[in-house]
């Protein structure tokens, strides 16, 4: 029965499931979450109500703006491993300037700036330095942690003014206005890579860097890009995060990265890049939104929900197998 | 060649602009006391970037200057490596006693096992090391903690209703004390029921998003224990922004945050450490060790309930 698992006879088998057609569509994020969906409204009578959907929609977004970017990332081929400790920094230095009574909306803009140039570093680095963005990331993962540290002194930044707190804890028309505010991101993003030039060369990019620059492609100028615009997406998700706790914590955002890059993969998009869809990552994003909120809403037991959770993220991961070959 | 030198320029910009803004913090040592500092005490700090341990560090500091011993600190920056070169350098400085917070308690047993060989007795605070002798280990008692909040949330329920356990990381002891103190006391109210038992890994931001989907599951909770101030703190910003009132919160650690939210009667209780205090007994104890004293083989470090209008201003 499941023999369609073995990668040898792949092909031939998944014809036999007439599995082809889903993965021709990738269609197996979305199936993996329709059954964690479906599951979860039998076995939780709490699950399947408007209320703890917008709050699966509000939890999930500053995963989702993480996994937006990541995905412009991932499709060059590159990875960004910083995206946790630059959403720490740039929130922490949002925080600090609305401590000091800087305009709302200036101290925001200059966390997403310096978002960006955090980015902007990781870019150069990448782009221009030739070296892996593994390599640079995992670098930068920890220097902008460092000054975070260095910035609030350990010690979290508290006391921001009420107006900051109705961005990600206020609603419009009942829906929660981060939802709102990562729908406007997602939709721009896809328009920008399915719909643009810009966006078929991030994809050429990725699919082959060589043909890519000989194609007359600024290969440098795209990465460099990415970089900033994941930079800024994290800035971005670190507002809304910020906002919400009505606070900015020194250890915001430890180890988001992983859950940004899950998010990505089990939307199907291929870690060696030029492959996969920012459809796929929401759908990725969800999926993990879904599972926390349902082994809360069923309170399992904590020392089980990680073992539960890498079954379900390999199980959905599975579904997509043709993205392994 | 030109990517290199581009690379080589980023990286010796990186340095500088990373070394302008570096702040000498470790190493530095406090004379305290004039002519009569018979005795010089090693402190090993595991870090200086938690309030926490700032206070610990105050602690150990003041009652220093009181019974006129020089003390060096040495901050190990979260790193057990580091601390063992700075524990080694304690006992080539020949100090009359170290005094340990260790960053970890595996990799820190090899310093105390060297402090042993030197014949120069180990007092541990906070944490403790699981190999090597320690002369006496100081510390707030985290299954009694747990006790007292189950009881605080007892007394603001009056014996009634249904309340949520937010649990620290798994794994750690200061989840599993805490976690014991709390369900063998609240298990003795008949009353109460716990009705949802999750992690939300000491953090603020997990605990909002946790809460607010046990809130879903559990509309007609009356209180909340959180293992810690951080999630206490973020149980906060769920039930508010749910809009629910009358759900009392009880946290662990005396974090300065909580204690103003007490005073405002947002939070219920609180079950404050000390750490400023256990530096304190950290150094009374070195002095009775350096007159070769005993000392016990534990020390509690005292709680402190925080209630409104208790004056107890955090760390």
């Amino acid at each position: 029965m499941m023999k369609w698992i073995d990668q040898t006879k792949r092909k031939t088998t998944s014809a036999r499931f007439n599995l082809g057609w889903m993965q021709k569509y990738h269609l197996g994020p979305a199936l993996g979450f329709v059954i964690i969906f479906v599951a979860l409204s039998i076995t939780s009578r709490s699950f399947l109500t408007v209320h703890n959907l917008l709050n699966v929609a509000l939890q999930t977004s500053v995963n989702a703006l993480l996994a937006i970017g990541m995905t412009f990332v991932i499709l060059t081929a590159g990875i960004d491993l910083s995206v946790g400790s630059i959403l720490a920094f740039s929130s922490a230095i949002t925080a600090g300037l609305l401590i000091g009574h800087v305009n709302i909306v200036l101290a925001s803009v200059i966390g997403l700036v310096v978002g960006a140039l955090a980015g902007l570093l990781n870019g150069l680095f990448v782009a221009y330095g030739r070296l892996a963005p593994f390599i640079v990331t995992l670098g930068t993962l920890t220097l902008f942690r460092g000054a975070t540290e260095i910035y609030t002194g350990g010690v979290p930044i508290f006391n921001l003014p009420e107006a900051f707190s109705s961005f990600g804890a206020g609603a419009l028309v009942g829906i929660p206005i981060p939802v709102l505010v990562t729908a406007v991101i997602f939709a721009l993003g896809l328009l920008a890579l399915q719909r643009t030039t810009h966006g078929r060369r991030i994809y050429a990019i990725g699919g082959n860097e060589r043909a890519a620059f000989l194609a007359g492609i600024p290969v440098k100028r795209y990465l460099m890009a990415v970089y900033v615009i994941c930079g800024a997406l994290a800035a971005l998700a670190g507002l809304v995060l910020t906002s919400r706790l009505g606070s900015a914590e020194p250890t915001a955002g430890f180890g988001y990265e992983l859950d940004a890059i899950t998010a990505v993969v089990l939307g199907g998009t291929s870690l060696f890049g030029g492959e996969g869809t920012l459809w796929g990552t929401i759908i990725g994003a969800l999926i993990l939104g879904v599972i926390s909120n349902g082994l809360n809403l069923l309170n399992v037991n904590s020392f089980y929900q990680d073992a539960i959770k890498g079954v379900i993220i390999l199980f959905a991961i599975m579904l997509d197998r043709k993205r392994a070959s | 060649m030109k990517s290199i030198k581009v690379t080589s320029a980023l990286v010796a910009l990186l340095a500088l602009s990373l070394a302008s803004c570096a702040s000498p913090t470790s190493g530095n040592s406090t004379t305290s006391g004039s002519g009569s500092s018979k005795y010089t005490i090693g402190f090993a700090v595991s870090t200086l970037n938690n309030p926490f341990f700032v206070a610990m560090e105050n602690g150990v500091k003041s009652e220093a200057a009181k019974e006129g011993v020089t003390v060096i600190v040495d901050n190990g920056n979260n790193d057990p490596a580091t601390q063992l070169n700075q524990v080694q350098d304690l006992i080539q400085q020949k100090v009359n006693v170290i005094i340990l917070n260790p960053t970890d308690s595996q990799s820190l047993s090899s310093a105390v096992k060297l402090a042993n060989q030197a014949k120069i007795p180990v007092i541990t605070l906070d944490r403790s090391v699981s190999s090597g002798t320690v002369a006496t280990f100081i510390a707030s008692n985290s299954v009694q903690a747990g006790k007292m909040a189950a009881d605080e949330l007892v007394k603001a329920l009056g014996g009634q209703g249904e309340v949520i356990d937010l649990q620290g990381t798994v794994g750690t002891s200061a989840e599993a004390d805490r976690e014991k103190g709390f369900s063998d006391e609240i298990a003795t109210a008949p009353g109460i029921t716990v009705v949802a038992r999750q992690t939300a890994n000491f953090d603020r931001s997990t605990a909002l998003n946790v809460t607010q989907n046990l809130l879903q599951a559990h509309p007609n909770v009356k209180g909340l224990f959180a293992q810690n101030d951080e999630m206490a703190l973020g149980a906060l910003k769920a039930i508010q922004q749910a809009g629910k009132s009358g759900v009392a919160i009880v946290g662990i650690d005396g974090e300065q945050e909580v204690v103003n939210d007490i005073q405002q009667g947002l939070i219920y209780a609180d079950i404050a450490q000390q750490p400023t205090q256990e530096g304190v007994l950290g150094v009374q104890s070195a002095v009775k060790l350096a007159k070769g004293e005993t000392v016990q083989a534990t020390v509690d470090s005292p709680l402190q309930l925080v209630v409104k209008g208790t004056s107890f201003k955090g760390f």
